[in-house]
């Protein structure tokens, strides 16, 4: 069976590249911080599983050491000029798109393949888990054809992702870093007293007053946990299950459906939740590291509004 | 007994973001204050954060397209993705975002919300096209704008992705409400929930679309 290992592995094995070539980046003043920060994250995927926690602990303080204290340059792998880049832009033309589309067309074919025929009940893919190893397989046949088509360098594939990689920088591991302070908050039962707090402000009787805490909470405890996933049983538990549904006899559906969606109204507005807000922002190479979440404050307020009318006219029909 | 002092944690993570200290530092420092304070021992906090790094691994498997991505710039995508726009005389930013949010909305509704995203899909194409509408339809465009045009790139992809996926019956989320509300004893089938995800689905497509709109208006009165 192709388990998430698989796909781990050649993630690792290509961060150990990066790694690699980092550290002979003359260009680079700061090298050895990107060799060690890269090398450590191919040691991560490579053997996390047989680090142990506390391996893995020390791992991660050193990833944030590293990272936090700016000793992460950026290199200058070779790459084609601008010039060289409207030339052949002009002469591949839209076969371009081809390989461009590889990927896409990998994880739509396998998606399909393994949630509508059979071929997904064989278990040759480790289950919940086959949109990571679609992506994977998709990476490499994309590769496979751009060597095929227009021979680069043996060096390229690496150097090239070295170059995307070196811009985001630190950013890479944020999202990692944020999902495990959310693992100690809710250790520390900061869910409990966000819930009991939440509860603690919603005057009896007023169903409209319920509904509006309910969805607030789930925006403030999904901004401070970068995630809806976490909010929402803290939420439900502490409002919408003892107080929507058994005290004013709300539509369960409806109140858990839209309740959700709300805390997606958060997620648009935290730096919490980086891979979405902040790590696209390195990505597009933005001056301003927050640009994402401002271009996302006007839909998310209005569509939280929605949200809670829906809830309180939808759940509460009269 | 409640300790409401583990919110500490939260006042670090929100005055380090405020102050735009680096991320790296305040995560760590907040991970490390909270655990203190929940009264947990330095090596359990340090073993608790490298139990749930390592977990969430999967996160960092999306970088497997970085290589495919930066060979494809090698040989010009962005340059091409923005002459086939030049192409489209009508095409403006805004417009060329309306129709990445509803591909993004009904493909995500569909369970194919991996079939796009912001290395795969928004740097090497969706940015590069919208900048190139913008700068068409306005004789270039200054620095200020050219950035606001990629935020709202990257801000449409997640819009169309939230706000599609949940209308597909066996995501993540659906599963969660589903297990939630059954251990409270409200036995719900996905499509009980999944169907109430269509009006907010709708209601984001106008909204943000409008905003796309008005990004147009605003590129336009900044030439002037």
């Amino acid at each position: 069976m192709i388990t998430i290992q698989w796909a781990y592995s050649l993630a690792g094995l290509m961060f150990g590249g990066f790694a690699i070539f980092s550290a002979f980046d003359r260009s680079n003043r700061k090298r050895l911080g990107n060799a060690a920060f890269w090398g450590l994250m191919a040691l991560s995927l490579l053997a996390g599983s047989w680090l142990g926690d506390f391996g893995n602990g020390l791992l991660v303080l050193a990833l944030a050491v590293i990272g936090g204290f700016g000793l992460m340059g950026r290199g200058a792998p070779v790459t084609t000029n601008e010039g060289e880049r409207l030339t052949w832009a002009h002469q591949l033309g839209d076969r371009l798109y081809l390989p461009a589309l590889v990927i896409p067309a990998v994880a739509l074919a396998g998606t399909i393949a393994y949630k509508y025929t059979p071929l997904g009940s064989l278990g040759w893919i480790e289950p919940q888990r086959e949109t990571f190893i679609f992506l994977c397989l998709g990476s490499l046949l994309a590769v496979g054809v751009l060597f095929a088509w227009l021979r680069p360098p043996l060096s390229a594939p690496l150097q090239e992702g070295r170059r995307l990689i070196d811009a985001i920088g630190w950013a890479v591991v944020l999202p990692q870093m944020l999902a495990a302070l959310g693992v100690v908050f809710a250790a520390a039962g900061v869910g409990d007293v966000i819930g009991g707090g939440a509860r603690y402000v919603i005057p009896e009787g007023s169903v409209f007053l319920t509904v509006l805490v309910f969805a607030l909470g789930m925006v403030l405890f999904t901004m401070i946990m970068g995630n809806a996933f976490a909010a929402f049983p803290v939420m439900a538990a502490a409002i919408g299950v003892p107080l929507l549904v058994q005290t004013y006899h709300g539509n369960p559906a409806v109140i858990g459906a839209i309740g959700m969606l709300a805390g997606f109204c958060g997620t648009l507005m935290t730096p919490m939740a980086a891979n979405f807000n902040v790590v696209p922002a390195a990505l597009l190479e933005l001056k301003d590291r927050s640009g994402v979440i401002k271009a996302q404050i006007g839909t998310a307020l209005p569509l939280l509004a929605v949200n809670i009318l829906l809830i309180y006219f939808l759940a509460f029909p009269r | 007994m409640t300790n409401y002092f583990v919110l500490a944690g939260i006042l670090i993570v929100v005055i380090g973001f405020a102050l735009r200290l680096n991320p790296m530092l305040v995560v760590t420092v907040a991970a490390l204050a909270t655990g203190l304070i929940a009264g947990k021992g330095p090596i359990e906090i340090v073993s608790l954060l490298g139990k749930a790094f390592n977990d969430n691994r999967a996160i960092a498997i999306v970088w497997i397209v970085l290589p495919v991505i930066g060979l494809l710039e090698r040989y010009g995508l962005k340059e091409r993705a923005a002459a086939t726009i030049r192409r489209f005389k009508a095409a403006t930013a805004g417009r060329l975002l309306i129709l990445y949010l509803l591909f993004r909305q009904a493909t995500a509704a569909l369970g194919l919300n991996s079939i796009a995203g912001h290395p795969q899909t928004v740097r090497p194409l969706v940015a590069p096209m919208a900048l190139a509408a913008a700068e068409q339809q306005h004789g270039g465009i200054e620095d200020e704008s050219a950035e606001e045009v990629k935020a709202f790139a990257a801000a449409t992809d997640n819009v169309g992705n939230f706000f599609g996926e949940d209308i597909f019956i066996a995501i993540g989320s659906i599963v969660l409400i589903q297990s939630t509300l059954a251990t409270y004893g409200y036995r719900l089938a996905p499509l009980d929930l999944a169907v109430w995800a269509i009006p907010t689905a709708i209601a984001a497509f106008l909204i943000h679309s409008f905003r796309l709109l008005r990004l147009d208006r605003r590129l336009r009165r900044r030439r002037k």
